[in-house]
């Protein structure tokens, strides 16, 4: 059987479909607290740039020596809306070929991107937090201020607060539909097995 | 016992029991839970922002209800060393007229904007009482935007009351004058030669720009206070006068005889009428209008040439005059719009008198005389009641929205209540000590919020630990929701407050500026980021382009200044967050400190008189690196000729 249930090819589409949501709507926030800044500090990250209350963060934080913050920081910004709208047409493809080698290399491409996001954000954590100007005006001993990845973290007089934004549930929601479309697969590939010894 | 010992003992009883004799105090009159009805948990707001006028400080307070903290000083027409207010060159033509520089007045008066006769919090308005003119408040930026200056008046009392939809301000002098070419003129002369003047100053509803739309040529009275019509009566205005005697010294007695004084009613929609139909003269006056631009973060002020001049002797049916006992000070309407109280300050009673009434006793000419040719009406026929045995020394009256009016009493130092229909009095409350303005939130509106009641006293003495023979002014805040009226509060406030008003925090809490756009700065000489940080030269003029953001000024290392040069500190202050203002002060300058909003360009000039080093820093303590921010500047000998030069050096 190679070819795909109509179940598996809705989800397929709906899971492509819902992915180009992250074009309109911001992935993934940072959230600083401090007892200054009780209203809270606000950064989000959308698909080729960076918004919120960057200029208040990078103000605050060059007293630590980190780097400035912006835009071209970030050469991803450049090509992943190039990947992500190659992975979107790919999904397309798979609902209208309805191959199962597609699916597999779908969910393989979408599980990729996952990773590698959550790789790349982690290196780039590391570096900010970790790669600090020398003649910074406080230097704590032994400290240093990666983000955290996901969830919350104590820096100094702030704590931080690292997550996914809408665009990033609604492509968290994706990912999920793909799979789901993996274990229907598995499901009828199993039953097919039992009716044809 | 003998006769002397009973004596004795008599005497030794009176003394013992002499304390219990004396007057009851504020304590017996505070309930138990009064406390908590004025107590503000921290982290929590006030209920009503209070606009308190500061008299003789020419500032006014932002004051919270109920409070009574202090939230904010608002700099009118008086410098204000503190934030800048008059010592920067962007902000001193703020205090200019047509005398020139005044850094100071006497600012007795609020208005707060109104639509359909109810507070809607756009601006705030007040009198220059000495100079006369009258400031515009922005309330999202709580800073003052506007002043015009009101020609031909002298002593600006009658001021700034104003119409149900901001359409006009008025300005009605206390001290008439001379005006036009014949001003030269024997004071004895007083009956012939001068003249009371009563400025209508219009006011732009989008911008809230205002403008002298007619000045009416009134008697020569003095004009003290006054209220616009509302509702029914809207299109009137209410003015109240004393000496009509028309005396011109020791006014104590002279201005005292009469049994009657007048409220002046004036029918300005009859006014606008006439100014359609160009009856209205132009009269050279030359005044001063002062605009604060909130994009250049300047002022300019410009002069005015002339005013358009209403005669209501000629002119007929804009004025009339109501008779009013004896020497009124306030005039109030209610909420209704129908009544209209006159509190005569040396009077046994209070008039009111109905609208109604009045335009019935016009339309009858029920007159009982005339002012050169200006009708007085009939006080029968205008007079609604009186409302007998009120207190000593009426001074001034607020409504609650239910019905009942609240009346100061200055020279018995209390507040009365009584019923607006019935007159009857209801309730009375002392005051500590000799009330003069009395405030409800809204109170002089078609919708008074009649929770809470603030008088502002006139006598402070012994209300609070005491400090030398210059003290605090008192007020007291009263909770008027019930039947009698109870005291909660017992607050010292800032300069001399007279009238206020409040409203609810709602209205504008939300609209709060935070910080100035950095791109919508249009100052001619602001930076828009720290690589334009520079020094220039222009002759003897130095012009420092700087800027300031946590923690360091660019340029903060200058030389090649000369003494005798005029240096112009330009500052920006480069953030864009809220609460961070940046100081700027250098040693020896002879003005005040520029404190800078985040945003928003200021400038100091400097003119150095030695040779030497001297430091400038930031003067708001603005980050953890504050200590750090500051500079150097060299000036050296006249005639040197060390170039200009600048830097914000790199880390060593």
């Amino acid at each position: 059987m190679e070819k795909l249930s109509l179940l598996n090819r809705l989800l397929v589409l709906t899971a492509s479909c819902l992915m180009v949501a992250a074009y309109f709507t911001p992935l993934w926030q940072i959230s600083l607290w401090a007892p200054q800044y009780p209203e809270g500090l606000n950064m989000k990250i959308w698909i080729d740039r960076l918004s919120g209350d960057v200029t208040i963060i990078n103000g605050v934080n060059h007293y630590i020596g980190m780097k400035h913050i912006g835009d071209e920081m970030f050469p991803e910004f450049q090509y992943i809306i190039y990947i992500i709208g190659s992975i979107i047409v790919f999904g397309f493809l798979t609902a209208l070929i309805a191959k199962r080698w597609a699916l597999y290399t779908f969910f393989g491409m979408v599980g990729l991107l996952g990773i590698g996001v959550l790789v790349d954000m982690y290196l780039w954590g590391y570096d900010y937090g970790h790669n600090l100007d020398p003649t910074a005006a406080i230097k704590v001993p032994g400290m240093s201020y990666q983000p955290p990845l996901i969830g919350y973290k104590e820096l100094l007089n702030f704590l931080a607060y690292s997550g996914p934004d809408t665009g990033g549930w609604i492509l968290g929601g994706a990912a999920t539909l793909v799979v789901l479309a993996i274990i229907i697969d598995f499901r009828n590939k199993s039953k097919l097995k039992n009716t044809l010894p | 016992m003998k006769t002397g010992q009973w004596l004795m003992a008599g005497a030794i009883a009176t003394i013992l029991l002499a304390p219990g004799c004396k007057p009851k105090g504020a304590q017996s009159a505070l309930s138990g839970d009064a406390a908590s009805k004025v107590y503000v948990a921290p982290g929590q707001y006030d209920e009503f922002y209070n606009i308190v006028s500061g008299g003789f400080n020419g500032q006014i307070s932002v004051v919270g209800l109920p409070s009574g903290r202090v939230l904010k000083i608002v700099p009118v027409f008086s410098v204000h060393p503190e934030n800048g207010w008059g010592f920067s060159e962007e902000s001193k033509p703020m205090l200019n007229t047509s005398h020139g520089f005044i850094p100071w007045d006497d600012l007795h008066h609020i208005a707060i904007s109104t639509t359909n006769a109810e507070h809607d919090g756009r601006w705030a308005f007040a009198n220059a009482n000495n100079t006369p003119r009258i400031a515009k408040i922005d309330l999202t930026t709580f800073k003052t935007t506007e002043i015009i200056e009101i020609p031909n008046s002298g002593g600006n009392h009658s001021s700034p009351f104003i119409t149900e939809n901001t359409e006009y301000i008025v300005a009605g002098t206390r001290f008439s004058l001379p005006t036009g070419d014949n001003v030269d003129v024997p004071i004895a002369t007083y009956k012939e030669n001068f003249k009371g003047t009563i400025s209508f100053i219009s006011v732009d509803q989008e911008h809230g720009n205002m403008d002298i739309a007619f000045q009416l040529d009134a008697p020569p009275f003095n004009f003290d206070l006054a209220r616009a019509g509302k509702k029914k009566s809207h299109g009137w205005f209410f003015f109240s006068t004393y000496n009509t005697e028309m005396a011109h010294t020791l006014l104590e007695v002279n201005a005292s005889q009469k049994d009657k004084d007048f409220i002046m009613a004036v029918n300005w929609k009859k006014a606008e009428e006439y100014i359609k139909a160009g009856k209205g003269k132009k009269i050279k006056s030359p005044y001063v209008h002062n605009v604060w631009d909130e994009d250049t973060h300047t002022a300019i002020s410009t002069v005015r040439e002339d005013i358009l001049s209403l005669d209501p002797r000629e002119l007929k049916d804009i004025v009339y005059f109501i008779p009013c006992p004896k020497s009124p000070h306030g005039t109030d309407t209610d909420p209704t719009g129908e009544y209209i109280i006159g509190s005569g300050k040396l009077a046994a009673i209070i008039p009111v008198f109905s609208f109604t009434k009045m335009l019935k006793a016009i339309e009858d000419k029920n007159f009982e005389g005339n002012i050169d040719g200006m009708p007085v009406l009939n006080y029968e026929a205008v007079l609604h009641g009186e409302v007998l045995k009120p207190g000593l020394g009426p001074l001034h009256t607020e409504f609650d929205g239910k019905g009942n009016a609240y009346t100061s009493m200055f020279v018995s130092s209390e507040i009365v209540k009584w019923n607006i229909e019935t007159l009857e009095v209801l309730d009375r409350v002392p005051t500590f000590y000799s009330v003069g303005h009395l405030m409800i939130p809204g109170g002089p509106t078609g919708k008074p919020h009649g929770k809470y009641m603030v008088a502002y006293n006139k006598i402070t003495k012994d209300r609070y630990l005491p400090t030398g023979p210059e003290l605090a002014h008192s007020a007291q805040l009263f909770d008027i929701s019930g039947d009698k009226m109870q005291l909660l509060l017992d607050f010292p406030t800032i300069g001399e407050p007279h009238y206020a008003e409040a409203f609810p925090a709602a209205l504008i809490k939300d609209k709060q500026v935070k910080f100035y756009k950095m791109e919508k700065n249009n100052h001619p000489r602001a930076l828009k980021g720290i690589n334009d940080a520079r020094v220039e030269r222009d002759g003897n003029k130095v012009h420092v382009y700087m800027t300031s953001i946590r923690s360091n000024f660019r340029p903060d290392n200058i030389e090649g200044v000369r003494v005798g040069d005029e240096v112009y500190f330009h500052v920006t202050n480069l953030e864009q967050d809220w609460d961070v203002p940046h100081g700027f002060a250098i040693k020896g300058a002879n003005t005040a400190e520029l404190l800078i909003m985040p945003g928003e360009t200021a400038t100091l000039k400097w003119v150095p008189d030695r040779v030497g080093i001297f430091p400038f820093y930031c003067t708001d303590f603005c980050s953890a690196l504050h200590q750090e921010m500051q500079g150097y500047l060299r000036v050296s000998p006249k005639g040197s000729n060390n170039p200009i030069t600048f830097s914000t050096g790199v880390a060593e």
